[in-house]
């Protein structure tokens, strides 16, 4: 069947029922292509564990992160409406009474993590304060009636959930077509009058403080509503607030002054407006990068630019963790798809026992792998020919060496946050300020080779005693928190420094008192004085130069120093890293932050880029005259302004093609075909 | 090839009527003219005052430009690898440039060199003379990025030539156009020819200019003082951020300073070549074998491998959108055809003119076996939805091609395109072609399509895509050809063809007016009574009645109730007919 008609541009193709209940299984896409080389399936398996490992992970820090919000956001709903119904003779309250409780939410720029933010804001105040949760788009809501009538249909939708017998009324309601406040409100009487009798068996916390639970009014987008529908609603709501307990909450993504610029006074002062604070997106990539790249827990890990391409398409193009969290996954997928000896990139154990299982193939490209090579140089002549040769001898270096690797990793994460401990509060930051930057350099090269990392070192020979000491117990919890046994005494040398530095507090501090107890005693002419202080001068000058405090600070500085030296080598240096580091950034790039300006001018400007013919070879700016007809063309539209004749341009076609084709006879058709190119050029 | 394209236009001068609306232009142009002047001069003035600014502010720039070269070279970095003639490497300044106006007979210049000079490479930068070779080594001297630096400041020069060369050459130009412009309009001779020939005087001239650099220099210095040339060359290289953005500045209100755009005055009439008609043309197309075949086919064998991979991104819960130069559709077909045969699948031709959202979700419906209709489309896309939530196992996918066309690019039909292809279990594929299509999605829509980008240029010809469009040097067969109108007029009579020459010449006259909506009945009647053509009123109704039936004429009726009279023909077909009842007579 054909796709293309004069009469219609949708084609529906739906083969036989039966004939497609047999659908492929998705590995064997992933088998099918270009590299379809062993342990495919095995590779498929382990890409989808260690995704949804991932993902499960992200949604549980997203939970947690949004904790604290949620939680006040609660509090604050809950008591909004409690003094509704308790003492309403009260004169404040009866102010309050006529004012819609409000809740600005300032979730920030990255619009698109918001959806998700607020769908489980749904969540919890459904479980917790009322099953009247409502949240509203702007782009349903052009007018007031699209408002009401959505408005009305997702209560009406959450009652259902709640009450599935309520069907027939919702029914009846629903084929109402007009929509009011009014009918809302009497609605709104009835179902909780109805509901009254049941309510306590049900649910007993939320429905044990009020009478009815409020309605929770979410406008996710609230910048981009109309203000009159806004206002117009605010209005209308707050006089049936004594009837309708309605709470909105506005999803802000800029800044609350927005409010008020929406809303005039007379409107924004029927509201009683409450700000909260999303946690900002920086943080929140720092944690998933924290909890997701900066362990062991996953095998997976990316190498310097490939971060680097995530973090700056975060940080320049959107924000949006969700974005972060796709390319995190195209990369795995990538990784899994294009290396077949991503098979051992998975937990130690695993690795060890798919190592024993691996075919002859994959042995070979072990051997092929760049970082292996340059092991096997190093190795001794025996050892090398038995590596190459013996595909047993392999696995067992292999297992050995993926050992060595995990302790590698290990170790790096550990010694990375120790050194951000210190780096972190440096003037001027040399080595960034987030632990993701520093991260990236020490994946790049070997850091102690950088002018930062030098000036970070003059920095921490300057720093005063509780800084350095705060870093140290620092240092000292992570050291501690964790379980390693070779950095064990590192530990213990930190925790020496720290007993040292305290021993000389309190030796200094004994001084100290003696000084000044001694110098209190005496009591002194004018010339004594003079020289006892002249003497401390002196003293005070030799000392700069030998305190105790500055041998113990160099030894700390050194210290550290040859941690990182010892286990901050990057990656590469580590021989079969290639199975656990994504390095392909390249793809990556092409595939989330794709540049189709350029794909086009490339492709008009220099044809031998893609078709790769020795006659289409030529020097920047410039395009031979076999070039494709639309390469000519284009390169001739160039040397017009605005508008374009025609003929001109064709003429000018004409000659450049029976230049180059010698054919007269042509000119014509080429002249023609150069329309329908035309036709083309003017869509660009 | 520049002496034929001279003949020709030699050939073409013409005598033709100038309306008033074209003498007011020029007495505006006249206006406009000493303002553009007085505007160059502040320039310069501007130059100066730029040049005696403070250094440390410029070296701040200059950081600022380190930044942004961070930010390019991360994010560029694999752009640059992949380009490797570095042709994006300048900042985009040439995949971002203004346009700029340029002299009207380049092209033709630009096509003959490149004819003449087969293999050879033919800079654009024609006008790259000796002075700027010369120049080049001071301003490598400058801090930073010598290489970057040296295109800009090369590219600069260009401008700074260009202007001078236009300055030289537009000024006595316009001077002698406007003493033209009198005599011209009391022999009623074509503006446009007369600025034609003018403009080949003016090439010449530049080429004579060309050759000898000095005279050029010193010409410029003789005729305007303003314009120091050693003032540039002395300009130090950290100077030239600056100057290039106010020439940047100025290169664009040059491209939109006048509303009126000159092309020259050749038409597509005027070629004594036949026109073909759609048969025709396509069955020379076929003849013509594509070249670069080999490479093509390996270029869509390339593609062809990614199949498996797309397939698998789709069910991972990706969209794949194709971008790159060439018709996508075939490359899409291989897909559908190869892989996509045991499967639900819709395809959707963006470029067919009729298309909307409605028939894409109505197609949608179709798959779903839905009967009975929507009240919107919203509710359309949410049974939709819903639907597909329950039922897990319900596949779709979707083959958009051009998704950017004219009818989808709105705003809320991205959006609901969007919302489709973020359900879990409709896989959406979709190419683009327009140069800004990604100006579609804000980032909302971009994460419900979430994006996986292919590059997959074809080079082939956008056939179907362009085939519901019409094209002006095909013969197009819902209007009236020369030779049927000639047929049709035959079998009148002579008083009827009269009727008809009359209404052929009021409407020729009235050409230039833009408001012309036809011809007022009434006054038509008045007309042929006077040619004594008709007597009386229904005999000229009943001799138009006979023209509509043939299709000669259309009437309108205008806002106050009146019948306007039309020939829906091309006025160049009304021209060649009447030339060629002349001659009969």
């Amino acid at each position: 069947m054909a796709t293309s008609s004069v009469s219609k541009g949708c084609f529906v193709f739906k083969p036989n029922f039966k004939k497609r209940k047999i659908s492929v299984p998705i590995e064997d896409y992933f088998n099918k292509g270009k590299n379809a080389s062993e342990d495919s399936k095995l590779r498929f398996e382990t890409y989808q564990l260690i995704w949804q490992q991932m993902k499960s992970e992200t949604e549980r820090l997203q939970e947690e992160l949004n904790k604290n919000l949620f939680d006040s956001l609660v509090e604050f709903l809950q008591t909004s409406h409690s003094g509704l119904w308790k003492n309403s003779k009260d004169w404040s309250c009866e102010i309050k009474l006529r004012e819609i409780p409000t809740a600005a939410l300032v979730l920030g720029v990255n619009v698109t993590d918001h959806d998700l933010t607020l769908r489980s804001l749904t969540e919890v105040l459904q479980n917790n304060v009322t099953p009247y949760v409502v949240s509203l788009q702007a782009k349903d809501c052009p007018d007031m009636k699209h408002f009401l009538q959505k408005l009305v249909s997702q209560l009406m939708d959450c009652k259902v959930d709640v009450q599935s017998k309520e069907k027939e009324s919702v029914q009846v309601i629903q084929k109402n077509v007009h929509y009011s406040m009014d009918s809302l409100s009497a609605w709104y009487m009835s179902v909780t009058q109805k509901t009254d009798p049941k309510m306590p068996r049900k649910k007993r916390t939320s429905s044990s403080q009020w009478q009815s639970p409020p309605v929770v009014l979410i406008l996710k987008d609230m910048e981009s509503f109309t203000t009159k529908v806004l206002q117009d609603f605010i209005i209308i709501s707050s006089q049936h607030l004594h009837e309708f307990p309605l709470i909105l909450i506005f999803g802000i993504a800029t800044s609350p002054v927005v409010i008020h610029r929406l809303l005039p006074h007379a409107v924004s002062s029927l509201l009683c407006i409450e700000l909260f604070q999303s946690l900002s997106c920086k943080e929140h990539l720092t944690t998933v990068l924290d909890k997701l790249l900066l362990t062991t827990q996953f095998p997976f890990k990316l190498s310097e630019k490939v971060l680097q391409i995530l973090t700056n398409i975060f940080l320049y193009h959107d924000f949006s963790i969700q974005n972060f969290i796709k390319g995190l996954q195209l990369s795995l997928l990538e990784h899994f798809y294009s290396q077949p000896l991503s098979v051992l990139c998975c937990n130690l154990p695993e690795a060890k026992r798919r190592i024993r299982f691996l075919s002859a193939n994959q042995c070979e490209n072990i051997r092929r792998l760049p970082s292996f090579r340059r092991y096997v140089e190093k190795q001794s002549s025996e050892k090398q020919v038995a590596l190459l040769t013996s595909d047993k001898f392999l696995k067992e270096e292999t297992q050995s060496l993926l050992e060595n690797l995990h302790v590698y990793h290990k170790n790096y994460f550990l010694v990375l946050r120790c050194l951000h401990q210190f780096t972190s509060s440096l003037p001027k930051y040399p080595l960034g300020r987030q632990i993701r930057e520093l991260y990236c350099m020490c994946l790049e090269k070997s850091i102690w080779d950088s002018e930062e990392y030098a000036s970070v070192l003059q920095l921490l020979r300057l720093l005063a005693k509780d800084e350095l000491m705060a870093m140290l117990q620092n240092c000292f919890k992570l050291f501690q928190s964790s379980s390693g046994k070779e950095l064990g005494n590192t530990a213990k040398r930190i925790e020496e420094f720290l007993a040292q530095f305290q021993s000389l507090d309190e030796t200094k501090e004994e001084e100290d008192t003696s000084q000044s107890q001694s110098k209190g005693l005496q009591k002194t002419d004018l010339y004594h004085l003079q020289k006892s202080l002249l003497e401390m001068k002196e003293l005070r000058s030799t000392s700069k130069r030998q305190t105790k405090f500055e041998v113990l600070r160099e030894q700390v500085v050194s210290f550290v120093d040859s941690l990182v030296r010892e286990y901050l080598l990057p990656p590469d240096t580590q021989p079969l890293h290639e199975t656990l580091y994504f390095s392909s950034a390249h793809t990556l790039r092409q595939h989330l932050n794709a540049a189709p300006r350029i794909a086009l001018h490339t492709a008009l400007n220099n044809p031998y880029y893609y078709l790769k013919n020795e006659a289409l070879r030529s020097e920047e700016g410039c395009i031979p005259n076999v070039a494709p007809d639309i390469c000519i063309a284009y390169k001739l539209h160039l040397e017009c302004s605005r508008l374009i004749n025609l003929v001109d341009w064709s003429e000018a076609f004409a000659t450049v093609v029976t230049a180059a084709e010698k054919m007269d006879a042509n000119s014509v058709t080429s002249e023609e075909r150069n329309e329908i190119i035309h036709l083309q050029c003017s869509v660009y | 090839m520049t002496s034929t394209l001279e003949l020709k236009a030699d050939k073409m001068l013409k005598v033709q009527f100038v309306g008033d609306d074209d003498v007011l232009n020029h007495i505006l142009d006249r206006e406009g003219g000493p303002k553009i002047k007085k505007e160059r001069a502040q320039l310069l003035v501007n130059t100066q005052k730029i040049i005696k600014k403070p250094e440390n502010e410029l070296e701040e720039d200059d950081q600022e430009v380190l930044k942004d070269h961070n930010y390019v070279e991360v994010l560029g970095q694999d752009v640059q690898e992949s380009l490797k003639n570095g042709s994006a490497t300048d900042g985009g300044n040439k995949v971002y440039p203004f346009q700029n106006r340029k002299h009207p007979e380049k092209m033709a210049k630009l096509a003959s060199e490149l004819a003449k000079t087969p293999r050879k490479s033919v800079s654009l930068n024609m006008k790259n003379d000796p002075k700027i070779t010369i120049d080049i080594p001071q301003c490598s001297k400058g801090k930073i990025l010598p290489q970057l630096f040296k295109e800009s400041f090369q590219e600069l020069l260009q401008i700074i030539n260009n202007d001078k060369s236009e300055f030289l050459s537009t000024a006595p130009r316009g001077l002698r156009k406007r003493l033209i412009v009198p005599r011209s309009h009391s022999d009623s001779e074509s503006e446009y020819s007369a600025s034609n020939s003018e403009d080949d005087e003016g090439v010449a001239q530049e080429y004579e200019e060309d050759t000898n650099e000095d005279i050029l220099s010193q010409k410029i210095q003789a005729q305007n003082r303003e314009v120091s040339a050693p003032v540039f060359r002395e300009t130090p290289s950290k100077k030239m951020k600056r100057e290039k953005t106010s020439h940047l500045v100025e290169k664009y209100f040059e491209a939109h300073s006048s509303s009126k755009v000159l092309t020259s005055d050749r038409t597509l009439q005027k070629l004594k070549r036949a026109k073909l008609d759609q048969q025709t043309l396509h069955n020379l197309l076929s003849k013509v074998s594509p070249s670069f075949s080999a490479e093509l086919k390996q270029l869509n064998q390339q593609h062809e491998q990614l199949f498996h991979k797309w397939m698998l991104q789709l069910h991972l819960g990706f969209n794949i959108v194709l971008y790159g130069l060439g018709s996508k559709r075939d490359l899409l077909e291989r897909f559908r055809t190869t892989m996509l045969q045991d499967c639900i699948h819709i395809v959707i031709n963006g470029f067919f003119p009729g298309i909307s959202v409605k028939s894409v979700l109505n197609s949608v419906t179709e798959v779903l076996d839905h009967v009975g209709t929507f009240r919107s489309v919203l509710d359309q896309l949410e049974w939709i939805t819903n639907k597909f939530k329950e039922d897990s196992s319900l596949e779709l996918f979707l083959l958009i091609h051009n998704l950017d066309s004219q009818m989808l690019r709105g705003d809320k039909s991205q959006q609901i395109i969007g919302q489709l292809s973020s359900l879990r279990n409709i896989y959406l594929i979709a190419s683009i072609d327009h140069l800004n299509a990604p100006l579609m999605w804000d980032h909302a829509k971009q994460s419900l399509y979430n994006w996986l980008w292919y590059e997959t240029t074809t080079y082939s010809h956008y056939t179907e895509e362009t085939s519901y469009e019409n094209s002006l040097l095909v013969k197009q067969s819902g209007s009236l050809p020369l030779s049927s109108l000639i047929h049709v007029l035959r079998s009148l009579t002579p008083n009827a063809r009269g009727i008809f020459r009359l209404l052929i010449k009021y409407q020729l006259d009235n050409q230039d007016n833009p408001s012309y909506t036809g011809l007022c009945f009434q006054d038509f009647y008045q007309q042929c009574r006077e040619a004594f053509l008709v007597n009386s009123d229904l005999t000229l109704r009943a001799q138009l009645t006979e023209f509509r039936d043939h299709k000669l004429i259309r009437t309108k009726k205008g806002t106050d109730g009146v019948e306007y009279l039309l020939i829906p023909v091309d006025n160049g077909i009304l021209t060649d007919f009447l030339e060629n009842e002349e001659e009969e007579l």
